[in-house]
């Protein structure tokens, strides 16, 4: 694949120490009918409703920013994948997750999970409306700190163009501090995880919006 | 340009996960068989923290291609399973063992720790047609081994990650 991804061993990175696999990766002959190049399919059925407005999954409506994000799934060549299945999670406002081992000391929102998910359109396109992630701390190294980020999970055509990857948010001071961001090599790759604000996905008076286009590897076989 | 990979973090089991994503086909089918193993990082720890993703074809060889991977209904087969590895590191299928002379497979493994997801290949024990498959064939012959299950009864297979290390797995370059 045309290589934007970071290496598997990133020092600075401490998990990938003893995670990260040695040997070399084997090229494998796939033939025409490899089942990895054709992956699993969703259909609407199997979403709920709601499921891509995390601002109303709850009673009450979270705390934080109101955000909208949307954009386009594409393969390399540009061509809008369509019935992607997109799936997100993130913190909520202060940086917390809704998950056990999630220490940090900053509130929970009982009006706020952070998860959705839903399928893009017959324009690869997918939107998503939640609120703004908190930064949080940890242990990687002193005073290590996330830039605020939503977890982001893609399944195209084939099971060889599965992404799993974050969305960053522009201008974030702790870009430089990350080890995660920084661990992929390429500075104009880097520059793809960061959404762009932009005024005409703005809702006035509703919530900001953020264009971010993710773009999979090839898609093997035309079908 | 390709959008890059990003580490599936420690964080995900609140989002991913989902009641039947083990349940490639339900345990009651009478072909069910249970695939199972562990994820083992460089010094043979488990990793609590990884998810798991197979796909696979049916019985017949043939990959499902209608809509419905995650809502598999009734007795039906998906073809696609998701599990995140317990405080053992352990995961588990329930699936059929797919058609075609050297059936196999395709399992992804992501986790805290890799910048990018691991691709690798489950064989079963035994087949003929494992020495002739164009996969298995393109990896050294004395790290084979590591992508064959292995079989401890008639409908238990165990299939161990090594992410790294003397028995490390074969991954594969997508």
């Amino acid at each position: 694949m045309t290589d934007s991804h970071p290496p598997y061993l990133y020092p600075p990175y401490k998990s990938t120490v003893l995670r990260a696999p040695s040997r070399p990766l084997v090229v494998p002959e796939y033939g025409p009918d490899a089942v990895e190049l054709s992956g699993p399919v969703f259909g609407h059925a199997e979403l709920g409703l709601l499921d891509n407005d995390l601002t109303r999954q709850h009673s009450g409506e979270p705390l934080g920013e109101r955000i909208i994000v949307t954009g386009r799934v594409l393969d390399d060549r540009g061509r809008p994948v369509p019935g992607a299945l997109v799936e997100v999670w993130q913190t909520n406002a202060a940086g917390r997750y809704v998950h056990l081992r999630d220490q940090h000391p900053a509130p929970l929102d009982p009006n706020f999970t952070g998860a959705g998910r839903c399928l893009t359109d017959a324009g690869g396109r997918y939107e998503f409306t939640t609120i703004k992630p908190g930064a949080y701390p940890w242990r990687n190294h002193h005073n290590a700190w996330r830039p605020a980020h939503i977890h982001f999970s893609v399944f195209g055509a084939a099971f060889t163009q599965r992404l799993v990857t974050q969305m960053y948010f522009p201008g974030d001071p702790l870009f430089a501090h990350d080890p995660i961001f920084q661990s992929v090599p390429d500075e104009k790759a880097r520059e793809r995880l960061v959404a762009r604000f932009d005024l005409e996905t703005t809702v006035p008076e509703q919530a900001l919006g953020y264009q971010w286009d993710i773009v999979l590897g090839a898609t093997p076989m035309e079908t | 340009m390709t959008t890059p990979s990003q580490t599936i973090g420690p964080f995900f089991g609140f989002a991913l996960p989902y009641g039947d994503g083990p349940r490639v086909a339900p345990e009651w089918h009478p072909d069910a068989v249970r695939v199972h193993g562990r994820v083992l990082d460089g010094t043979g720890d488990p990793l609590p923290d990884a998810l798991v993703e197979i796909w696979q074809a049916d019985a017949d060889g043939r990959v499902p291609g209608a809509v419905g991977a995650i809502s598999r209904a009734g007795h039906g087969f998906s073809g696609f399973g998701r599990c995140g590895t317990d405080a053992d590191g352990h995961y588990w299928f329930s699936t059929l063992k797919p058609g075609g002379p050297a059936p196999h497979i395709a399992v992804l493994v992501f986790a805290r720790g890799l910048l990018k997801p691991v691709a690798t290949r489950l064989y079963f024990p035994g087949e003929a047609g494992n020495a002739a498959d164009p996969v298995l064939s393109a990896v050294p012959a004395d790290r084979r081994d590591t992508l064959i299950a292995e079989r401890e009864s008639d409908r238990t297979y165990r299939f161990d990650v090594h992410l790294q290390g003397e028995q490390e797995t074969v991954f594969f370059a997508s």
